[in-house]
């Protein structure tokens, strides 16, 4: 089938959708609970608590240097749960095909849909197939849920957030932003920024056991870290103080940055975490991090006060202040 | 591009930062003509260090801005044309016309991409022979040689399906208009880097010899701006009113000459209509005689047409400098980067967009 392509049979309920499955969705994600292939999967759970999430997946180009839609889905869905320090339990897929999709486009989605799984150590446990025609969708659209057990000890949330709290982000932000963008050609930019994709549950489990007592993780995606730091301040009704100088951010990154007048701080990204921990203890979960691969280049960026409830002060690396707001629209290349 | 490493910035800042304090016992308004310049000051925090007596304020450098709302609306009728696709910088795809905007028009299914230079918007007709790609040249001198580049590079391919809806203009007239007019107390200028690297530093002596003001060509780095207000705090304590250059890393004497060449050969200055400072005299470029076949507007017949400024909007006080974004009833509550009224609000570098995004409040000063 290897030059072949979806045909809107594929999505009939026939044969051809029989095989589809047979084919290539079981295999990628073959364990026992999708075995079965029953109406529902059936998951054991074992804590009182569970986390419970879903996200749809739509993104141009297909495949970009570092990730593609596929590894997306799977890394989202993972890391929603992961943000409230659960233990991913099984995921579900549902892929809306467009009549005419390669199906070695597929092929590869799923190949990489099976590699992001077993990086995060999840189970696939159920899934859909759609068919739509030519120009009803952009080659492939893909929603993945996910439940998870929380621990009962955790009580992530960002509402959680406390003065003193020290505030870090696992690596530098932004890559998946520029990323997609070079990957989409329009600006004939072109450069080394790889897309930061990635599970980050590993990387929250070995927080959570150094300090169980971890306030806020949230991942700073669309909006990015401007939008997060923004709705935490709102929530906890606390103020947060960043000092920018302490901020990761690649010196590609900055540069695509500073030529189209964009801001890193609203960029998206796709494997990095924020962490607000108890003032005491931001150390030990630093070095934690730090020696996990995905936290690498952790870095304590600033802190929680009592004053400015509601707002994000910045402090710039000449001395001084600014707001940080959150994101309006979407962020458009300016002119010189 | 960044000149040091940040961490030195750190350790600079507060040595220029106390010269300038030494420098500043009256009051200083000094004006920053450049949108970039606006973001940069609101971006490092430079407003909330400066002594009390030193003020900045905001000027016309804001391609976007300064483009009358009649302007976008030729554009929108030009994409709405069968067989067009409009080429376009980012940044207006908001901005609002008399009833509609580029995005809306998008939405509604007209042909408009986002480019980042006009050479973009060429390789495009090449790739759409079928099609007529206009690209709508909103700019000053720093993208004008570039755009002028890539008319010249259409001619010489013979491509009949590139042109230009030119909305271009030039920065040293708008000086000259502002101070003329006599209605905001300007004391210096910060006079913007990406332009002068193209027009040098003549075009700028009308401000120290026509009016007695001092200017100083500065850099974008949060240092080289706090550099450039020194010089201007020292020309007035030496009693002296001169144009000088902060940024001479980027900025000849001269300009770009051969860019200035390239700009010349294709365009010619005509009166320009600016939002808020009305009609200057020869502050906008046109198409030369023997490029005129590639003028949008002569092409597909599209007559220009006055718009009014929407009611209580402030944008072109603010483009002048006489009132500040907060000023203005609409500012932060009818009028905001989500749902803008005025230009101001709509592009990155707009003062009321910075003014909103950086600048409410003086939290933990």
């Amino acid at each position: 089938m290897k030059d072949k392509r979806i045909l809107l049979s594929h999505g009939a309920g026939g044969k051809l959708s029989h095989d589809l499955v047979q084919e290539f969705f079981l295999p990628s994600f073959d364990n026992d609970l999708l075995r079965a292939l029953d109406d529902s999967a059936v998951i054991p759970v074992e804590s009182s608590r569970i986390a419970f999430t879903t996200d749809a997946y739509v993104v141009k180009p297909l495949f970009f240097p570092g990730g593609d839609i596929g590894r997306l889905a799977i890394c989202g869905t993972v890391n929603d749960l992961a943000m409230a320090g659960a233990r991913p339990l099984g995921l579900s897929a549902s892929f809306i095909l467009e009549e005419g999709l390669p199906i070695k486009d597929l092929e590869r989605i799923l190949a990489s849909m099976k590699g992001a799984a077993q990086e995060a150590g999840v189970k696939v446990v159920a899934g859909d197939t759609k068919v739509v025609e030519h120009g009803a969708a952009e080659g492939i659209f893909i929603t993945t849920a996910g439940v998870g057990q929380i621990p009962d000890n955790v009580k992530i949330g960002s509402a959680q957030a406390k003065p003193g709290d020290a505030i870090i982000v696992s690596g530098p932000l932004g890559d998946h932003e520029i990323a997609v963008l070079m990957a989409r050609g329009e600006f004939a930019l072109q450069g080394e920024v790889e897309s930061d994709c990635a599970p980050l549950n590993g990387l929250v489990e070995a927080m959570l056991k150094v300090c169980p007592d971890i306030h806020c993780l949230r991942d700073p995606t669309r909006g990015g870290l401007a939008t997060v730091l923004w709705e935490i301040a709102a929530s906890s009704k606390i103020g947060v103080v960043i000092d920018e100088g302490q901020v990761p951010i690649r010196e590609q990154v900055r540069a695509v940055c500073d030529l189209l007048g964009f801001d890193p701080y609203y960029l998206a990204n796709e494997g990095k975490l924020v962490a607000f921990v108890p003032e005491g203890e931001s150390d030990t979960v630093l070095k934690a991090m730090q020696k996990q691969p995905l936290g690498k280049e952790s870095a304590v960026i600033g802190k929680v006060t009592a004053k400015n409830p509601g707002k994000v002060l910045l402090h710039t690396p000449i001395g001084g202040h600014r707001l940080l707001e959150p994101l309006s629209g979407e962020q458009f290349p300016r002119i010189c | 591009m960044n000149p040091l490493p940040r961490h030195d910035e750190g350790k600079l800042a507060p040595l220029l930062l106390e010269k300038i304090g030494e420098l500043a016992d009256l009051p200083m308004r000094l004006m920053e003509v450049c949108g970039t310049h606006t973001v940069a000051i609101f971006r490092s925090g430079i407003r909330s260090l400066l002594p009390q007596g030193v003020e900045l304020i905001s000027g016309p450098g804001c391609p976007v801005c300064v483009t009358p709302a009649g302007e976008i609306d030729r554009a929108i009728t030009l994409a709405r044309r069968d067989g067009v696709i409009l080429a376009t910088f980012g940044d207006l795809m908001r901005v609002p016309g008399s009833s509609s905007s580029l995005q809306q028009e998008r939405a509604s299914g007209a042909d408009i991409r986002i480019v980042l230079s006009p050479l973009d918007a060429l390789q495009m007709a090449q790739d759409h022979p079928e099609r007529a790609v206009c690209f709508f040249a909103v700019g000053f001198e720093t993208t004008s040689p570039a755009i002028a580049a890539a008319v010249q590079e259409a001619k010489r391919k013979g491509l009949a399906n590139f042109y230009l809806l030119s909305s271009q203009r030039i920065i040293p007239p708008a000086i000259r208009a502002l101070l003329s007019g006599g209605r905001v107390k300007i004391d210096g200028f910060i006079l913007p880097g990406h332009v002068s690297v193209i027009i040098g530093r003549a075009p700028y002596l009308l401000i120290s010899e026509e009016f007695g003001l001092p200017g100083v060509i500065t850099g974008f780095e949060p240092l080289d701006i706090l550099e450039g207000i020194y010089m201007l705090l020292r020309q007035r304590e030496e009693g002296r009113t001169s144009i000088e250059i902060q940024y001479s890393r980027a900025v000849k004497e001269e300009g770009n000459q051969h860019a200035l060449a390239i700009l010349n050969a294709v365009f010619t200055p005509v009166d320009a209509r600016w939002r808020g400072l009305g009609t200057i005299p020869k502050s906008g470029l046109v198409l030369r005689e023997g490029f005129s076949a590639l003028d949008a507007a002569q092409a597909f017949d599209l007559p220009y047409e006055e718009v009014e400024d929407p009611p209580g909007c402030l944008c072109g006080e603010v483009l002048q400098g006489i009132h500040r974004p907060p000023d203005c009833a609409l500012f932060g509550t009818r009028c905001t980067p989500e749902d803008p009224i005025g230009p101001c609000m709509v592009s990155s570098e707009g003062s009321c967009a910075a003014y909103y995004k950086y600048g409410r409040g003086d939290e933990g000063k």
